[in-house]
């Protein structure tokens, strides 16, 4: 086992103790009073009315999947520009038809409204 | 320095694998099947990358490209799908999209 | 062209870009030039175009290999071949990606989600199929499987209000990735394997290594897993009668023959190339797939009532029929394959042609009471109909009979005296539910009175689709020369 390991380790045991310490102490030292106010949720002094969990609006799992989609894109984009001077106006040409294509498929989420917030 | 042997990689890329396959068969609600999914992908990723990296390649790393390109895409069009299905029935369990039985 | 892209590659290639270059304009199109509904004919005729300069390149090809007298051309570093095999397949492909073009018009207006989206799908999905048969490098196959399972997934969910749609492309969907995550780990062995991903170069590897190998066998199994399900085998078929039954009827005639056809090549590809030297191994693997498939989907289909499952568990039989002549691995077996493929995709898109001329607003036209006396109600559908059941039960003087000729032949010439009869009594099982269709069709009295649809793009596919099941069946030398040409070695 390589020694240059050894500091991380420490680091790792200090990391799991510390919570483990100041919360145990803490259970410790505090009183312990529960009453029903106390433990339900925080809403600024509102009642709360409802669960949590509300309904997600669908436009974020839209949003999400056109991330996704464009995020590759630029994915390809890095190999291209690596290599570029290598590639010359061949690079670039091909780059082109490839974000071409890309860009068809924008417009086309663009006109089909995916990409409206309200 | 030592480096880690080959087959430490293709032992923990078959593990994922068959950790992704199990969570497939198993789970009920379909997101998190879809998750397994993307856990065997990027099972088969790693296997791709140590054995390009141990043939000193670079064919393993372009086919690791194509195969995340491809994750993503599905990944993409299977949550629009399971979108059009919550639509249409509003929920996402697993044994409740069964209404076509012989 | 620079040293990256040589003539040689464009030429290789530029059906590809034909196909998706008017793919992509087709999306464009929609909403650009032809917004309104009754503008969508356009668009019918736009991907009629596009096909038709997809064939002229791909008649390019064909001249250049036969006025140059070689096998194939190979271009972009080995990793995509034209040889006659390939461009068999597209043929095969153009033919059904325009016969689905022109019957998706009136069916999806029928139905309700006349989306122009399809159109550019089928031309896209057709793209991918064009990689599938003319790939042969591990990365190009698994793009071109991807593009054109993608391309399906949409397809076949497209009727966005209708539950049943919506359930076949989510199990579609699933069961789709997860047979491709199988795949490419198959594919991640075979390239640690050998250090390449282009096919000639693992099978190299392969015959080196000796079949006994237990990575070889991991490959072996994990690439059968993701193959055999595409070509929905048992026991990975559960897919297929689901996707089947809810997708929309063109789009089910479009997966059950183009998808179908796409993957038998990817598979013979695949088993004719880098697993051919562990033959020993996948040949009693493939025989018990190929009885347990013909076995499931001819037994399943007896109890059917709802046609385009019974069509559904009768192609997962049919698939089982062709694996039976890779099984037989000479010659005369590989030459039944494409026959037979071909023949299949004619005859499924008939049958599948008929159902969907069926459909109207208020009923689906699916079930077997609707197509109670239909003789009496549009007799060209239903003589239509028998000429596609009665090919796809295997009868003489039709095109079923031909494939079914040649593979039986290359199991007697090759042994497999047990599979060839174990075939020929399942053909007598299918007998009797195909007939079961016919007898609803012509001795059922009939029911309902409203007319079937009839529009331009209906009557001119089944016409082809008639013609051709016919025409091979009675002809069929020019097209077994022409597989004979295209023989995979």
């Amino acid at each position: 086992m390589p020694e240059g390991y050894l500091p991380i380790f420490i680091y790792l045991i200090c990391a799991i103790l510390f919570p483990i310490v100041l919360l145990g102490l803490a259970k410790l030292v505090r009183p312990s009073l529960p009453g029903q106010v106390k433990s339900e949720a925080y809403e600024c002094g509102i009642q709360a009315a409802s669960n949590a969990r509300g309904r997600y609006t669908v436009r974020f799992y839209i949003i999400a999947i056109l991330f996704v989609i464009f995020d590759v894109e630029t994915i390809f984009l890095y190999p291209w520009a690596v290599r570029h001077q290598k590639l010359g106006w061949f690079g670039v040409a091909e780059v082109t038809v490839f974000l071409l294509i890309l860009i068809v498929g924008y417009i086309w989420a663009y006109r089909k409204g995916a990409l409206e917030w309200v | 320095m030592t480096g880690v042997p080959l087959s430490w990689f293709l032992i923990l890329s078959a593990v994922l694998f068959s950790l992704g396959v199990a969570g497939f068969l198993i789970r009920r609600s379909v997101l998190t099947v879809f998750m397994s999914i993307e856990l065997m992908l990027n099972a088969v990723n790693l296997s791709f990358v140590a054995f390009s990296y141990q043939l000193k390649q670079v064919n393993g790393h372009l086919f690791t490209f194509f195969v995340m390109v491809v994750a993503a895409a599905e990944a993409a069009l299977g949550l629009a799908i399971i979108l059009a299905v919550f639509r249409n029935r509003g929920t996402l369990q697993v044994d409740e999209v069964n209404s076509m039985k012989n | 062209m620079s040293q990256y892209y040589t003539s040689v590659d464009h030429f290789v290639l530029v059906p590809a870009i034909l196909l998706a270059l008017f793919g992509c304009a087709v999306l464009l199109f929609d909403f650009l030039l032809f917004p309104e509904p009754r503008q969508r004919k356009y668009l019918v005729w736009f991907v009629a175009l596009g096909l038709v300069f997809t064939g002229g390149a791909l008649w390019r090809q064909q001249h250049f290999l036969s006025v140059q007298k070689i096998d194939s051309i190979t271009a972009f570093g080995g990793t995509l071949t034209i040889d006659g095999f390939a461009l068999f397949f597209n043929w095969i492909f153009l033919a059904a990606s325009l016969i689905v073009a022109l019957i998706s018009y009136k069916y999806l207006e029928t139905a309700g989600e006349h989306q122009g989206e399809i159109y550019g799908l089928i031309l896209l999905a057709n793209c991918g199929m064009f990689f599938l048969a003319a790939g042969t490098d591990l990365i190009t196959l698994f793009i071109g499987l991807e593009l054109m399972a993608l391309c399906f997934y949409v397809m076949v969910g497209f009727l966005r209000g209708d539950r049943r749609s919506n359930e076949a492309a989510v199990k579609y969907l699933l069961l789709g990735a997860f047979s491709s995550g199988f795949l490419v780990y198959g594919f991640s062995v075979l390239y640690g394997l050998s250090g390449s991903t282009k096919l000639a170069a693992i099978r190299m590897a392969l015959e080196s290594r000796g079949a006994s190998d237990p990575l070889v066998i991991l490959a072996l199994v994990t690439v059968s897993v993701g193959l055999l399900f595409k070509i929905s085998a048992v026991p990975f078929h559960m897919w297929a009668p689901d996707a089947y039954e809810g997708a929309p009827t063109t789009v089910t005639a479009y997966l059950a023959a183009g998808s179908k056809a796409a993957s038998f090549a990817f598979l013979m590809r695949m088993f004719m190339g880098p697993l051919a030297p562990s033959r020993e191994l996948w040949e009693p693997l493939l025989a018990v797939v190929a009885v347990a498939s013909m076995t499931v989907g001819n037994f399943a289909a007896i109890t059917q009532s709802n046609v385009k499952r019974l069509l559904a568990y009768s192609s997962i039989s049919h698939a089982g029929y062709i694996l039976l002549g890779l099984i037989a691995g000479n010659d005369t077996g590989v030459q039944g394959v494409l026959v037979y493929v071909l023949v299949y995709v004619f005859m499924t898109m008939g049958a599948f042609l008929v159902v969907a001329a069926l459909r109207r607003k208020e009923m689906l036209g699916e079930d077997l009471e609707d197509m109670a006396g239909l003789v009496h109600k549009s007799p060209g559908y239903a003589f239509l109909m028998l000429i596609f059941l009665l090919s796809l039960a295997g009868i003489p003087p039709t095109a079923g009979f031909i494939g079914k000729y040649f593979i039986f032949l290359s199991l007697i010439q090759t042994g497999h005296y047990v599979l060839a009869v174990i075939a020929t009594l399942y053909v007598a099982v299918a007998i009797y539910y195909y007939f079961r269709i016919v007898r609803s069709m012509f001795i059922s009295p009939l029911t309902d009175r409203a007319p079937a649809a009839t529009s331009l793009g209906l009557k001119l596919a089944l016409a082809v689709t008639g013609l051709m099941t016919l025409l091979i069946g009675i002809y069929p030398e020019p097209f077994l020369s022409l597989a004979q040409n295209s023989l995979l070695r």
